[in-house]
């Protein structure tokens, strides 16, 4: 086996763009879930009208780019409102089944027949971020320090992608700890004290959402441009689950928990899809009890152990307290 | 007459094979020939078979809701499980053969058993550290990935049929069809979903789990044992859904995934019927798959399951404790 390349592959997955727009997406999912205590199980929802947003504007209608950036950001918006305006008020639960229905209605809206002269349907679109790309400094080649290489493409994502979670961070941040988060921490400890105080929790929890979205959306774009494609079937309700999977790992309710969440959750999946591979191939692992196509599934079979092992045994994940996690929902 | 009598079946492999395939249903029109009236009462019978299934499998969610206030998001794979299994025993070539009828019972006991392993496995567990209800949400997501990998692992991606009853030519209704196999299945799944009335309403353990949904402390407080309740919803819930699992797999077709598309649908019949109640799943259920098969009468074939996903949304807006539900619930 191949130790070196195994490494490899897991430092490029671990730092590479994917980490980088997950950790994005993770943080609006943590403004919901770690800080405001709501369970959106629809992020996904968001990344794909954000991704969508900039395909469609650009590539249908030929639209420019920062326009398209900006629909995308209006779309996360109308979404939020659509889906706070009659879960907000409910309990948690409510929430949870409404948004993860909501991602797959426009999954299924999206790669539909009737929608498809707009969004290449099962299609989808390609090729909208020429722009992004012709702003980028970097010479073409490959670049690389040790055992990892990046081409200068996926060089100019990763930096832009790695800024833009720098910056989203620190707003998030100051965001926190301004008065603002401190009502939408009262909401996730107790709504009920929040609203004794004269507090709109309606409101705060809509802004949360929204702001949230809007990040998730932001995520879906740089997904979609790192591929310069974006498919319905990229937006499938599994997605959220990974998210859901790498904020517990790196712990909901801190800025850095989705940052060091998505690294390790790459690191770790990317690990252990090449070392499979490798293992079957030399032999370690009979191909008759798993077999080079399975790897894909066994690794996130493993994902869904861990996601287990972890709420049951570590659920402030790796940066968190103990203290601020023990979220019971009303 | 003659070709009615014609697209009847046509129509009739249409509107099954069409939800299976969305992949490649790129705008098939529903045939043009029959009457407008003809196309309803069709769709009719077909939204009130897919509905029966969907509440077949949706009682134990919404049960499970009722007595732990646990949303369950690994229950789609339970449906999974049950189709996968009996697919096994029945049709799979490593298997033993045998009739997809004591395949299917099979299945159920397995989904039972599973439904019962899971509840002591891990549920148990948690309440006693006492986990909070949002963490058990995500676990139970880590179940769903875990069980719907494994899953892919034994199964495959690969579409599969039963061995028996696969390919039978419709009853002549009138203007309308449905197949020998399709009555049965729906016929067979009232007959459940009326025993399972039955059962809540007349035994003793059903009197109990109506008892521990309405009010978990008074009714342990009455001297009921809570987790025997539960341990027979989940056995409960986990046995339905297997049997959902097979009678869906049986009318379209098994594949790895065909638990979590349901789920969805079984999440708008359960708020359509009111969260936690098992009639109000019923009833949810049935309303939600007729929604999806008649609103291929004026939409894409591909959209069926995005408006029933949509009346989900708009029931929240108007009446959010369901049909059933009572109001004190949402709060």
């Amino acid at each position: 086996m191949d130790f070196s390349a195994i490494v490899s592959d897991a430092l490029r997955s671990g730092i590479g763009p994917i980490a980088a727009v997950y950790a994005l997406a993770a943080m609006g999912l943590n403004l919901h879930f770690g800080y405001t205590g709501l369970l959106n199980f629809g992020q996904v929802g968001f990344m794909l009208v954000g991704g969508y947003g900039l395909a469609i504007t650009v590539s249908t209608y030929g639209g420019p780019m920062w326009l398209g950036v900006l629909g995308g950001i209006a779309c996360a918006i109308v979404l939020a409102l659509l889906l706070g305006l009659p879960t907000l008020r409910l309990r948690a639960d409510y929430l949870a089944i409404t948004t993860i229905a909501a991602g797959e209605t426009l999954r299924l809206f999206y790669r539909s027949s009737w929608a498809e002269p707009v969004t290449g349907g099962v299609f989808g679109l390609q090729r909208f971020a020429n722009d992004f790309y012709a702003l980028s400094p970097i010479e073409p080649g490959t670049y690389g320090v040790w055992l990892v290489r990046f081409s200068s493409r996926d060089l100019w994502v990763m930096i832009v992608g790695w800024v833009l979670v720098a910056v989203v961070g620190g707003l998030l941040a100051l965001l926190i700890h301004s008065p603002w988060g401190r009502v939408i921490r009262s909401i996730r400890e107790d709504e009920v004290a929040a609203r004794s105080l004269g507090k709109n929790v309606y409101a705060y929890k809509m802004q949360s959402l929204a702001l949230g979205g809007v990040i998730g959306a932001v995520a879906g774009m740089m997904q979609a441009i790192q591929v310069q494609s974006v498919n319905p079937d990229n937006y499938d309700p599994g997605v959220t689950f990974f998210l859901y999977t790498l904020l517990v790992l790196g712990g909901a309710g801190r800025i850095l928990g989705p940052v060091v969440g998505s690294v390790l959750f790459w690191f770790v999946l990317s690990f252990l899809d090449s070392a499979l591979r490798q293992a079957i191939d030399a032999g370690h692992i009979s191909p008759d009890l798993i077999s080079t196509s399975e790897v894909g599934a066994v690794r996130f079979a493993l994902v869904g152990v861990a996601l287990i092992l972890l709420v049951a045994f570590r659920p402030q994940g790796i940066l968190g307290s103990r203290k601020e996690m023990l979220l019971s929902g009303r | 007459m003659r070709y009615q009598r014609m697209l009847v079946p046509v129509l009739a492999l249409v509107l099954v094979m069409v939800p299976a395939t969305c992949a490649q249903a790129q705008g098939e029109e529903v045939p043009r020939g029959p009457t407008f009236a003809a196309r309803a009462l069709q769709a009719l019978i077909d939204g009130i078979q897919f509905g029966v299934i969907i509440a077949i499998t949706s009682v134990g969610l919404s049960l499970i809701f009722g007595t732990i206030h646990l949303i369950n998001f690994a229950h789609g794979e339970f449906v999974t499980i049950g189709a996968t299994f009996a697919f096994f025993l029945n049709a799979s070539p490593a298997g033993p053969g045998w009739h997809l009828i004591p395949a299917a019972l099979a299945a159920v006991v397995f989904g039972a058993l599973l439904g019962g392993a899971v509840d002591r496995g891990i549920w148990r567990p948690l309440r006693a550290r006492g986990t909070g209800l949002i963490n058990m949400f995500i676990v139970t997501i880590g179940l769903s990935l875990l069980l719907r990998h494994v899953v892919l692992v034994l199964y495959g991606t690969r579409p599969a049929s039963y061995a028996q009853y696969d390919i039978q030519s419709a009853l002549d209704l009138g203007p309308a069809g449905i197949t020998p196999r399709d009555l049965t299945v729906t016929l067979l799944s009232v007959l459940v979903l009326l025993g399972t009335a039955a059962l809540l309403q007349k035994t003793r353990i059903g009197t109990a789990v109506r008892a521990v949904s309405a009010n978990r402390d008074l009714a342990e407080a009455s001297g009921i044992d809570v987790q025997r309740v539960v341990l027979f919803v989940w056995m409960l819930g986990g046995g339905l859904a297997a049997l959902g699992g097979v009678f869906f797999g049986l009318v379209e077709i098994v594949t790895w995934d065909m638990g979590f598309k349901l789920l969805l649908l079984m999440f708008a019949g359960i708020i359509l019927g009111g969260l936690g109640s098992a009639y109000g799943a019923m009833v949810g259920s049935l309303v939600i798959g007729i929604v999806a098969q008649m609103s291929t009468l004026w939409f894409p074939v591909d959209l069926q399951y995005a408006w029933a996903l949509l009346v989900l949304i708009l029931v929240l807006l108007v009446r959010p404790q369901g049909i059933l539900g009572r109001a004190e619930r949402v709060g």
